[in-house]
């Protein structure tokens, strides 16, 4: 058993541990607030002035606009082929069903500069356009396999008997998948999706080889922007306001589930 | 729609297949058709004048990898930060996950799993930002030193492995707090009747059934440092690492067969790494 000394050296850590991961956020957040453009620190003076900058930057705010419309793009792509995939997995046996999880684990699995340059040279064979599509291409290769796993490890749980009492009472395919699977599917689903969802929005290495000039997400516009001193204070802005949303789809989760939703493990 | 229900509902071949044939497609596709092609493209070779690819079979990447030391170099650089950054996480998150797992109250360690959980939602990209700003000149780093009569490590390989440090902590925190919640209390309490010290109890008892558990984290740690290119600019000076290679042919060289040849080099160690730890059962942590 640990003796008092070690309980208190284990809580210490523990405290510093948590003091190291969420100081570099504070900082991000105060010096959002912090007049000077070069943020000198400690803040000498604080305005609000940088806020009301980056809301007028019309690059951060297309930047937004596309990120969330490639995110909600390989989140539908996520749901629907996740979702099916789990079902063949989960309802039927199969030559092959083994390695479906390791072949969707593997565009999370390896580096995302090999997905990236895999599609992209795919993409220039193809003689396909970069734009918004293609950016949804790349992200669901690595979408579906988060909705797949929550399907996946719900349908299980569920067992089929509902389903078949469902057929046997009478009910066609698509009535027992709209009154009885979905309903109990539709909190994974959503688990998922809002995985998939952050996920995407996050991306910036993929999404660097799979759009097009014009084309730039949140995470393209800050990467762009980052190493331009006039344009500091507006980027931390943006950051400072990327933070603040994290918190979002935490709570979100707890509200629905009750318990933290993690990357997957 | 009914007849096709009803139809689906008697053949249950057919329903496999409907199910199955979108997302085998999209992954076959769009996912290992563009790998394979990446890997073929490995064997091309560009033309020195125009820049053109030239489709013709040769190994001259590799060799140009293999013979030229920069390269080496820059493939020995990317183990040792990938391995440091490993074991840095590892002395981190073993006392952070024993504290959850063993010291906390079961409500404190909701909490706990909660407070490390919420920043893996906040952007990768802005948490290395972050550490930019906190070790730029003059930045909180060096105002923090400063009593000590010292300052920050400034930009360079050490910012990028405390920031990749930073950035996959979680992953590793997560993976050892599931492993110790899951050694019984009983099994240390019978460690320390038989008289082991809580250091020795730790060694012979924990460390051994923790083991699997730690793998599955360094794979976290390991790969994703080693796939990383973006801190390295972000935080790194003039570092570079192997991602950086890839990343420099495509976009600045436009030259695709090096860089897929180059990219043979994670992908080799990534499969290298999870094909030694498989008898460890670390994969079914993941």
């Amino acid at each position: 058993m640990l003796t008092t000394v070690a309980r208190r050296a284990l809580a210490a850590v523990m405290g510093l541990g948590l003091l190291v991961v969420y100081l570099p956020l504070a900082v991000v957040l105060t010096n959002s607030f912090n007049s000077s453009r070069t943020f000198a620190w400690p803040p000498s003076r604080l305005t609000t002035h940088w806020w009301s900058q980056a809301w007028q930057s019309t690059g951060a705010r297309s930047a937004l606009r596309t990120s969330v419309e490639a995110g909600l793009g390989a989140t539908a792509v996520a749901l629907v082929l996740g979702t099916m995939a789990a079902f063949a997995v989960a309802r039927y046996r199969w030559f092959g069903r083994e390695s479906v999880s390791f072949l969707l684990l593997l565009p999370i699995a390896l580096p995302g500069i090999v997905t990236g340059i895999a599609l992209n040279n795919a993409f220039r064979v193809a003689g396909a356009r970069f734009g918004l599509l293609t950016i949804i291409i790349g992200h669901s290769t690595f979408c579906v396999v988060l909705v797949y796993n929550n399907a996946l490890a719900r349908l299980r749980r569920l067992g089929g008997t509902l389903e078949e009492a469902s057929m046997d009472l009478g009910a066609g395919v698509w009535q027992t998948f709209r009154y009885v699977t979905f309903p109990l599917l539709r909190s994974a689903l959503f688990a998922g999706g809002l995985l998939a969802f952050a996920l995407s929005f996050d991306e910036i290495i993929v999404t660097t080889f799979t759009s097009a000039p014009g084309v730039q997400t949140l995470p393209l516009w800050i990467f762009g922007n980052l190493f331009r001193p006039n344009q500091a204070p507006v980027v931390n802005v943006v950051a400072a306001a990327l933070i603040v949303l994290s918190v979002l789809p935490v709570w979100l989760a707890q509200r629905l589930s009750g318990e933290p939703v993690g990357a997957r493990h | 729609m009914r007849a096709a229900s009803a139809w689906l509902h008697r053949h249950t071949t057919a329903r496999l297949l409907a199910l199955l044939s979108l997302p085998v497609l999209w992954v076959v596709v769009a996912y290992l058709g563009a790998l394979g092609a990446m890997l073929v493209a490995a064997f091309w070779t560009t033309n020195d004048f125009t820049g053109a690819v030239e489709h013709r079979l040769t190994l001259s990447n590799f060799r140009t990898l293999v013979e030229q030391p920069v390269y080496a170099r820059v493939a020995l650089r990317s183990l040792g930060v990938a391995a440091l950054v490993t074991v840095v996480d590892t002395l981190i998150a073993l006392p952070m996950a024993y504290y959850m797992a063993k010291v906390a109250s079961p409500r404190a360690r909701r909490l706990l799993v909660v407070a490390i959980l919420t920043p893996l939602w906040a952007s990768y990209l802005v948490k290395a930002y972050a550490w930019r700003v906190m070790l730029a000149n003059g930045g909180v780093i060096d105002w923090l030193l400063q009593p000590f009569g010292t300052h920050g490590p400034g930009f360079g390989l050490t910012a990028t492995i405390v920031t990749l440090a930073y950035l996959w902590l979680p992953f590793m925190v997560l993976p050892l707090f599931a492993g110790l919640e899951r050694i019984p209390d009983a099994l240390l309490e019978a460690s320390a009747d038989q008289g082991a010290r809580a250091a020795r109890t730790f060694r012979s008892v924990v460390l051994p059934l923790l083991f699997p558990a730690l793998v599955a984290g360094s794979i976290f740690t390991f790969s994703l440092s080693l796939g990383d290119y973006i801190t390295v600019k972000i935080v790194g000076g003039t570092s570079q690492l192997a991602s950086n290679v890839i990343y420099d042919n495509i976009t600045t060289g436009g030259n695709l067969p090096f860089a897929s040849a180059a990219a043979f080099f994670p992908i080799l160690v990534m499969v290298g790494f999870l094909v030694a730890v498989r008898r460890t059962g670390a994969l079914e942590e993941l």
